[in-house]
C-alpha cells in the first residue's frame, strides 16, 4: 500500500514533468518538430507580455502568502485561548471548504463597480447613478487577485496552525511569557511561533507555490492583458495552433523555475527572520500595549469571513434575481427562471463531478488506510521523506506537469473517458485525505487493539470491527475534505479531460469571460453545494448512527 | 504448567543494555505481582507478552503457556486476557455486544450466554445499555466478564484497580482474584499499589529503576 501510494503520487508528477520537458526543448512530432531545439524558448521570450506575467505571478504569490500568514499569526498570537478566538475560528473554518472559484466569483460580485458594496454606497455616498468606469476586478496590478487568495488561504493556514499547536506545549509557554511581563502577541511570537512554524512550513510552501501558479481564481479575479503566467500557459495549451503548445511547455518550465526560486528565497528569508527574531526575543521589550495588532488580526478574520460569506450571498441573490438595476441594493423581483434554465444541466454536471470525486476519494481512502495500518502493524513510524512525497504534488505547480501529462496520455491513447481525470484528481485528493485522517488514526488508543486481540480478534478484525467504527467521524470528515478538493479542481479536469469532461469547476470558470451573473450565481452555488454537502453529511451521519453511544460523541 | 517466562530481556530502542531481565513461573491460580516505579518497563513486559511491543524494542527469551510456546504467536492466538485500568469497553458497541465480542464464533445461543454473564455480575438486563452510561464499578465488571467470556488461559492485569475508589477497589480485587482461582488461571499483575500485591497474596517481583539504567 505505501508503495502504491507513492506510485500514485509520483508517477503522474514525474511523467508530467517529462512530458513538459520534451516539447519545451523542441520535441513535439505532432507539430512537426523533432529533436532538440530552442524554438519554444525563443517563441516564449518573444512574447511581449512575458515580463509583466512573470512579475504578476511572483508578486501575487509572495504578497498573498506573506499577508495571509502574517494575519493568521496575528489572529492566533493575539487571541488564542480567549473566547473570541472560538468565534474567529468558527467564522473562518467553514470557508476552507468553499471552492476557490465560487469564493472568487462571490468576491467579484461584492467589489465590482456594479457589485454589492458600490450599490450599498450609491448614490447617497458616492453620487454614482450608474456603475463607475473603474477596473476593480481584474485590475492590472493583481490586487483583487491577491485579496481573493488571501481570503481563501487564511482559513487553510489557520487550520494548519491549530493542528500544529496541538503538538506544541503552547499553553505553558504562553503562561510563562505573560508571567515575564510580555504582551500576548510578542510573547506568543517569540515563544510559540518558532515551533509552530517548523510544523506548518510545508503547508506555507504549498500556499506560496499555489498562489504563484493558481489558474481558476486568476481567470476570475486576475488581470487580462497580460494575465498571470499560469493563465497564459493554459490559454496557449487550449489554442488549436500546436506550435503554441511548445511555447506553453517552455512557459510551464519557467513557472516551475519561478516557484523553485521563490521557495529558495523564502527559505533564505526564514533564516534571516529567525536571526532577527532571536535578537528581538532577547532585546527585552515587552510590547504590553499590543491591542492595535490584536485588533488588526480580529478585523482581518471578520473581513475575510464576511467577504466570502457575503460573496456567496451575492451568488445566491443573483441566481434568483429578476430585474436588478444599479444602484438598487436588492432586485426588484425574484424569480426562479435562472435555475429553471441552468438547473437541469447543472444537476447533470454535478452528478459527473460527484462521481469523479467519490471514486477518487474512495481510492484515496483505501490507500491512506492501507498506509496507516501498515505503519501500525509494522510498529514503526512513517519515513520523514514520505511527508515530502505527500506534499510534492501540492508544491510542484499544477500548470508545470499537467500539460505534459496531457500530452503523454494523448500519445499513449489513454485520454478518453473519466479514468484519466479521476487519476489526476487522485494526485491532489490523496495528500489532503492523508493529512486529514493521519492524526486521528494515530491518536487512537492502541490499547483498544490489544484488548480486541486478546479477545481473539485478528488484525483485520481489530481494524474493521473496532478501529474504523470508532474513527467513523474523522473518516467521514477526511472523505468530505477529499470531495471538496476534487470538486474544486479546475486545471486537472480541463487539461486531462481534454475539454470533453465537464465538472462544476470547469463550467463555472468558463462563465467568467461572459459575465452572465445569473448563470454564474447558479453554477457557483452548485459548486459550493457539492463541496459543502459532504461536510454536512460527515457531521450528521455519525451523530445519527451513534445517537445512543455517548462515548462516541466529541470529547 | 501455568505460565513460564524464561530468560526474558527487553531492550529499548537505541539502548545497549536491556531495560529488564527476568525469569518467572506462575502456577495455575497463582498471582505474580510485578511492582516498581513508572518507566521501569512494567507495561513493556505486558506489551511483549501480548505481542504488541512497539517497533524498535528488542526482546529475547520465551513465554510458554500451558506447554504452548506463545513467544512468536500473533496477539490474537495467544489466549491471554488483559485488563487495563481504563476498562476500555468499545464505545461504539452496546454492553451486550461488548461481551459478545469476546465469545468464540462456535458459541451458540450467544444472547443467552451474554444475558447469563450479565446476571452473574449483577447487571441483569443491561445488554442494550450504552457503556458510557455505566458507573466505573459497573464498567470494570463488564470488562472483566468480557475477558472471561473469551476463555483466556492466563490473565494480565495492568494497574487494573487504580481508577476505582477504595470500596470498589476491594470488591473488584476479590472478584478478579476469586474468578482467576476458580478457573485456575495464572495471573501476572503490574501495579504500583502495595495493597494490590498484598490482596493477590502471591509472589511479588520488584523491578528497580537501576535495572533500567544498567
Amino acid at each position: 500500500m505505501p508503495f502504491l501510494t507513492v506510485l500514485a503520487l509520483l508517477v503522474p508528477v514525474a511523467a508530467g514533468l517529462w512530458g513538459t520537458l520534451m516539447p519545451a526543448f523542441g520535441h513535439l512530432p505532432a507539430a512537426g518538430h523533432v529533436g532538440v531545439s530552442l524554438v519554444a524558448w525563443e517563441a516564449l521570450f518573444d512574447w511581449p507580455g512575458l515580463g509583466r506575467a512573470v512579475w504578476l505571478s511572483v508578486s501575487v504569490g509572495v504578497v498573498s502568502t506573506l499577508v495571509a500568514l502574517s494575519l493568521v499569526m496575528l489572529i492566533v498570537a493575539g487571541w488564542h485561548g480567549t473566547r473570541s478566538f472560538q468565534v474567529l475560528e468558527r467564522l473562518l473554518s467553514p470557508l476552507l471548504s468553499v471552492p476557490h472559484a465560487a469564493a472568487a466569483f462571490g468576491i467579484a460580485f461584492l467589489i465590482a463597480p456594479s457589485g454589492w458594496l458600490s450599490r450599498l454606497l450609491s448614490p447617497w455616498a458616492t453620487g454614482w447613478a450608474r456603475p463607475p468606469d473603474l477596473l476593480i476586478v481584474q485590475d492590472p496590478w493583481g490586487a483583487t487577485l491577491m485579496a481573493g487568495m488571501i481570503a481563501k488561504e487564511m482559513p487553510f493556514l489557520l487550520l494548519m496552525t491549530l493542528a500544529a499547536l496541538s503538538q506544541v506545549r503552547h499553553v505553558d509557554y504562553a503562561r510563562v511569557t505573560r508571567a515575564l511581563g510580555y504582551g500576548r502577541v510578542k510573547g506568543w511570537l517569540i515563544a510559540v511561533f518558532p515551533a509552530v512554524y517548523a510544523q506548518i512550513r510545508l503547508p506555507v510552501y504549498v500556499v506560496l507555490a499555489y498562489g504563484m501558479s493558481v489558474v481558476d481564481v486568476a481567470v476570475i479575479l486576475g488581470p487580462n492583458t497580460p494575465p498571470t503566467l499560469s493563465v497564459q500557459i493554459v490559454r496557449w495549451m487550449s489554442d488549436p495552433d500546436l506550435m503554441l503548445r511548445m511555447q506553453a511547455a517552455a512557459g510551464a518550465l519557467l513557472q516551475l523555475a519561478l516557484v523553485g526560486a521563490a521557495l529558495a528565497a523564502w527559505r533564505g528569508a526564514e533564516w534571516a527572520v529567525a536571526r532577527w527574531g532571536r535578537a528581538w526575543a532577547t532585546a527585552g521589550g515587552r510590547m504590553r500595549r499590543d491591542w492595535p495588532l490584536r485588533a488588526v488580526g480580529q478585523l482581518a478574520a471578520v473581513t475575510c469571513s464576511a467577504a466570502v460569506l457575503a460573496g456567496l450571498g451575492g451568488l445566491a441573490v443573483w441566481s434568483v434575481a429578476g430585474r436588478w438595476r444599479f444602484p438598487e441594493a436588492w432586485p426588484q423581483t425574484l424569480k426562479l427562471s435562472s435555475w429553471m434554465r441552468h438547473g437541469p444541466e447543472a444537476l447533470e454536471v454535478a452528478g459527473v463531478t460527484l462521481f469523479i470525486a467519490a471514486v477518487a476519494v474512495l481510492i484515496a481512502l483505501i490507500l491512506v488506510i492501507g498506509c496507516l495500518e501498515a505503519e501500525h502493524r509494522e510498529g514503526r513510524p512513517m519515513n520523514p521523506a514520505a511527508l515530502w512525497v505527500l506534499y510534492l504534488p501540492l508544491i510542484v505547480p499544477q500548470v508545470a506537469f499537467l500539460p505534459g501529462l496531457q500530452g503523454l496520455l494523448l500519445w499513449l491513447g489513454w485520454d478518453r473517458g473519466l479514468w484519466p481525470v479521476i487519476a489526476a484528481h487522485l494526485v491532489f485528493v490523496l495528500p489532503y485525505v492523508f493529512l486529514a485522517f493521519a492524526d486521528p488514526f494515530r491518536a487512537w488508543d492502541t490499547r483498544q487493539a490489544t484488548v480486541a486481540a486478546s479477545l481473539g480478534a485478528s488484525a483485520n478484525g481489530v481494524l474493521w470491527r473496532v478501529r474504523m467504527p470508532m474513527l467513523l467521524a474523522p473518516l467521514l470528515t477526511a472523505a468530505a475534505v477529499g470531495i471538496a478538493v476534487s470538486v474544486g479542481q479546475y486545471l486537472p479536469t480541463l487539461l486531462i479531460g481534454g475539454g470533453r469532461v465537464s465538472t462544476l469547476a470547469t463550467e463555472a470558470v468558463a462563465l467568467a469571460a461572459g459575465g452572465d451573473r445569473r448563470a454564474i450565481g447558479v453554477w457557483g452555488l452548485a459548486q459550493t453545494g457539492a463541496a459543502l454537502l459532504p461536510f454536512a453529511l460527515a457531521l450528521a451521519l455519525p451523530a445519527m448512527i451513534y445517537a445512543r453511544r455517548r462515548g462516541m460523541r466529541g470529547d | 504448567m501455568g505460565l513460564k517466562l524464561t530468560d526474558v530481556t527487553i531492550t529499548a530502542p537505541g539502548a545497549d543494555a536491556p531495560m529488564l531481565a527476568l525469569s518467572a513461573h506462575v502456577a495455575p491460580g497463582a498471582v505474580l505481582s510485578i511492582m516498581g516505579p513508572s518507566g521501569v518497563g512494567k507495561s513493556t513486559l505486558l506489551a511483549w507478552l501480548t505481542g504488541t511491543l512497539p517497533g524498535g524494542f528488542r526482546a529475547t527469551g520465551s513465554a510458554v503457556l500451558l506447554g504452548r510456546d506463545i513467544t512468536d504467536l500473533a496477539p490474537e492466538a495467544r489466549r491471554l486476557g488483559i485488563l487495563f485500568q481504563d476498562h476500555l469497553l468499545f464505545p461504539h458497541l452496546s454492553v451486550g455486544a461488548n461481551l459478545a465480542f469476546g465469545l468464540a464464533p462456535k458459541v451458540s445461543e450467544r444472547r443467552d450466554v451474554v444475558d447469563q454473564a450479565l446476571a452473574d455480575i449483577g447487571l441483569a438486563g443491561y445488554a442494550q445499555r450504552d457503556p458510557a452510561t455505566l458507573s466505573g464499578g459497573q464498567r470494570a465488571r463488564v470488562a472483566l466478564m468480557r475477558m472471561l467470556l473469551s476463555e483466556p488461559e492466563a490473565l494480565l492485569l495492568d494497574e487494573p484497580f487504580s481508577r476505582l475508589d477504595a470500596t470498589l477497589r476491594d470488591q473488584m480485587r476479590e472478584l478478579v482474584f476469586s474468578r482467576a482461582r476458580a478457573k485456575q488461571l495464572p495471573v501476572i499483575m503490574v501495579t504500583h499499589d502495595a495493597q494490590d500485591a498484598e490482596a493477590a497474596g502471591g509472589e511479588v517481583l520488584h523491578l528497580r529503576a537501576a535495572q533500567a539504567v544498567r
